[in-house]
């Protein structure tokens, strides 16, 4: 962002890659293939890099609303200074941040999830899908995350980008509006859960497994290490993936 | 109707009125314990969401057969009521069935259908005893149902059974009089159910047919005054709460959480950027986040009168669900017991809410709070759109930034943001080397 602020250029979108984005060693791969499809495409964006910070929703969920209002407020000043007009962002968490409480803080942007700029892309004809990779014909079910679905009212775009891909999409028993979460959700990512007869991904994971797809789509950082870590724990990595929908359509594209 | 009858049933009408205004006035005190908030942005959305979710059960309808069942009893309730407004004035004017003469043929009709609805109320109740009781659905079995929640539950469906077949007898031994050429009473026709109780009276005496028609009269019309104080006691007062509940909604995307703008001058001025009046004394902040139910929104409090404990947000948390000990039909029962509590000290003369108790820590534990996914499935799943995570999230808020007191983890969490601007340990300066891979690729 700052090499093209510097060069007096003003990109169409922000891509906001989030903290599990950049550091993450899985949802680096993520952050990859969402950015090899903006290039495909040629859609002109730009990441803050280094200026970017956590948005603070764990802070916020957890109770920190003053960690939460210094990380957003910084947040804001930097992309204030750019003048962003819009955001995308690959995380459920960021996105809802960003979208509904950076505006209280003085922060107005156009904010989509990358499920939504993807469906776009498709709509407009501008990413072009080969049908026929790898997923064709497969049993596929989508995991929603509560804070693009029930927090947002996100439920088509990632469905609709899923079944651009020729697949056999199939629902689990609680899906949409009766999602139910990783287990991530409200700061949970980071501490242990608190006790209990089971561990919330697991019984999520259990509920994918049954539904006899070979992949999990995922949109969301946590969802995808927590459904990760699930069909781990029923020793079922070797036939059941956990793919998040930018991966999806990166490989059906071949980049 | 004697003189004296009359005179005794316009006595139990204002005993019964004046009971239940101070219990209205108690409640509303209550839910005003919380702290003032103003919600009456948007008044079309409003009307139309109380229309939908609470006239129209909306939400009820996710589960179709106890919503089936449950609108039976609420559409009785709704037309039931239209009859004792001639019980009430026949009670004062000392008529009998004041409405009959003027209506004609619409009458019989009219109590035909009251009839219809009265056994369809009595069919739901059974089968609501049924579920709670023998069935023993899950949500209805959970640890904070124990004791007086499930007696309240069924002391509500027999008491609706019993006043039902008040208002059949009723009129089973009056018709049984009125066809005996009882000038007092006014043959209507065929009444399709009560008809069907007749054989039980006929071989009566013209007597105790009058003492038993006359005692379900009274006892259907004092059972309900009765009830509608018992309503007063109860977490059967969403059949009037959840139309002010549901015009008071949430109208906002469920995931946002509400602001603190107290906290945002101070984060202006730690971070250098001008603030509007520097020099004025910040406004008093009573407590970040909330302790107890004087922290919290009258709507949050609101909330928690409106709740019937029915446990669908319960069913849905996926906390619950894998056995934690966060239930979000307990939070909103905590809140009002609490809110009992301080009331009922209040008006004894007593401490209020400086008894040295407290929502948090005596009513409801961190373990609790601390196990919530913030998922939002709570508050999607209430039927009458109760807030179960806003009121979780204001009490973590306490915690956090009054006690100090979150988890380890959370701490070193806040410790990893507040030093290297991610909730992880990793140096900002690193944050853009997932691109190496690509420039790679790009070299290649």
């Amino acid at each position: 962002m700052a090499e093209m602020a510097a060069n007096g250029q003003a990109p169409e979108v922000l891509f906001w890659v989030g903290c599990a984005g950049s550091f993450d060693e899985r949802y680096k791969a993520v952050t990859q293939a969402f950015v090899k499809i903006l290039n495909k495409v040629g859609v002109s964006f730009a990441v803050l890099g280094p200026e970017e910070a956590c948005t603070g929703d764990p802070a916020r969920r957890a109770g920190n609303e003053f960690l939460f209002q210094m990380q957003a407020v910084a947040n804001i000043q930097v992309m204030n200074a750019y003048e962003v007009k819009k955001v995308v962002t690959a995380c459920p968490h960021c996105f809802n941040t960003i979208k509904n409480e950076y505006p209280a803080l003085g922060g107005n942007y156009e904010v989509i999830h990358h499920s939504q700029f993807l469906q776009q892309l498709i709509n407009e004809g501008k990413v072009r899908l080969q049908g026929g990779g790898e997923f064709k014909g497969k049993k596929i079910t989508f995991h929603d995350s509560c804070y693009l679905g029930r927090a947002n009212n996100v439920y088509e775009a990632p469905r609709d980008v899923i079944k651009a891909l020729d697949v056999e999409l199939v629902e689990m028993k609680r899906c949409k509006t009766k999602g139910l979460c990783c287990g991530a959700g409200g700061a949970q990512m980071f501490k242990e859960p608190e006790p209990g007869k089971k561990d919330i991904n697991i019984e999520r994971t259990e509920e994918a497994l049954a539904t006899g797809a070979t992949a999990i789509a995922v949109g969301c950082p946590f969802c995808l290490t927590m459904m990760t870590d699930g069909v781990k724990n029923k020793n079922r990595e070797a036939d059941v993936k956990v793919y998040d929908l930018a991966e999806m359509i990166a490989k059906d594209m071949g980049i | 109707m004697s003189i004296l009858q009359q005179l005794v049933f316009v006595l139990i009408l204002g005993a019964a009125g004046y009971i239940l205004s101070k219990r209205i006035h108690f409640l509303r005190r209550n839910i005003l314990l919380g702290k003032s908030e103003s919600r009456n942005d948007q008044p079309e959305s409003r009307w139309k969401t109380m229309t939908l979710v609470a006239f129209g059960q909306k939400k009820m309808f996710a589960r179709p057969i106890p919503a089936f069942l449950h609108l039976l009893i609420y559409v009785g309730f709704l037309v039931i009521n239209l009859e004792v407004l001639e019980f009430v004035l026949d009670g004062i004017l000392g008529t009998h069935r004041l409405f009959a003469p003027a209506l004609g043929g619409l009458y019989t009709i009219a109590i035909n259908m009251f009839e219809f609805l009265a056994v369809a109320v009595l069919v739901s109740c059974v089968a609501f005893l049924i579920r709670r009781n023998v069935m023993k659905v899950e949500r209805f079995t959970k640890p904070e149902l124990k004791g007086w929640p499930a007696l309240d539950a069924n002391l509500i469906l027999v008491i609706e059974i019993i006043l039902m077949f008040a208002i059949l007898t009723m009129n089973a031994t009056d018709q049984i009089l009125a066809n005996r050429g009882d000038e007092h009473y006014l043959a209507l026709g065929t009444l399709f159910f009560s008809s069907m109780l007749m054989p039980i009276f006929e071989g009566m005496s013209d007597g105790a047919l009058v003492f038993i028609e006359r005692f379900a009269w009274w006892f259907h019309i004092v059972g309900i005054l009765a009830f509608a104080i018992y309503v007063t006691y109860s977490k059967h007062l969403h059949i009037f709460l959840a139309f002010p509940n549901t015009w008071y909604s949430n109208l906002k995307p469920k995931g946002e959480m509400v602001n603190m703008p107290e906290v945002t001058n101070e984060v202006n001025m730690m971070l250098g950027i001008p603030v509007d009046n520097p020099n004025e004394p910040p406004a008093e902040i009573g407590r970040f986040g909330a302790k107890d139910v004087n922290d919290l929104s009258w709507i949050n409090v609101l909330n928690a009168y409106s709740c019937t404990e029915c446990g669908r947000c319960t069913s849905e948390c996926p906390a619950n669900i894998t056995g934690k000990k966060l239930s979000p039909r307990k939070i909103m029962m905590d809140v009002r017991d609490r809110a009992e509590e301080v009331g009922k000290s209040l008006d004894s003369g007593g401490a209020g809410f400086a008894d040295g108790k407290s929502l948090l820590g005596d009513y409801i534990t961190k373990e609790e709070i601390n196990a919530c996914t913030s998922c939002n499935a709570c508050v999607e799943a209430c039927p009458v759109n109760i807030d179960p995570l806003n009121i979780i999230l204001q009490l973590r808020r306490y915690v956090a930034m009054e006690e100090s007191g979150t988890p380890a983890q959370w701490n070193a969490m806040f410790q990893n943001m507040e030093t290297s601007f991610s909730p992880w340990k990793f140096s900002p300066s690193d944050r853009f080397n997932w691109a190496e891979k690509l420039k790679e690729e790009e070299m290649r």
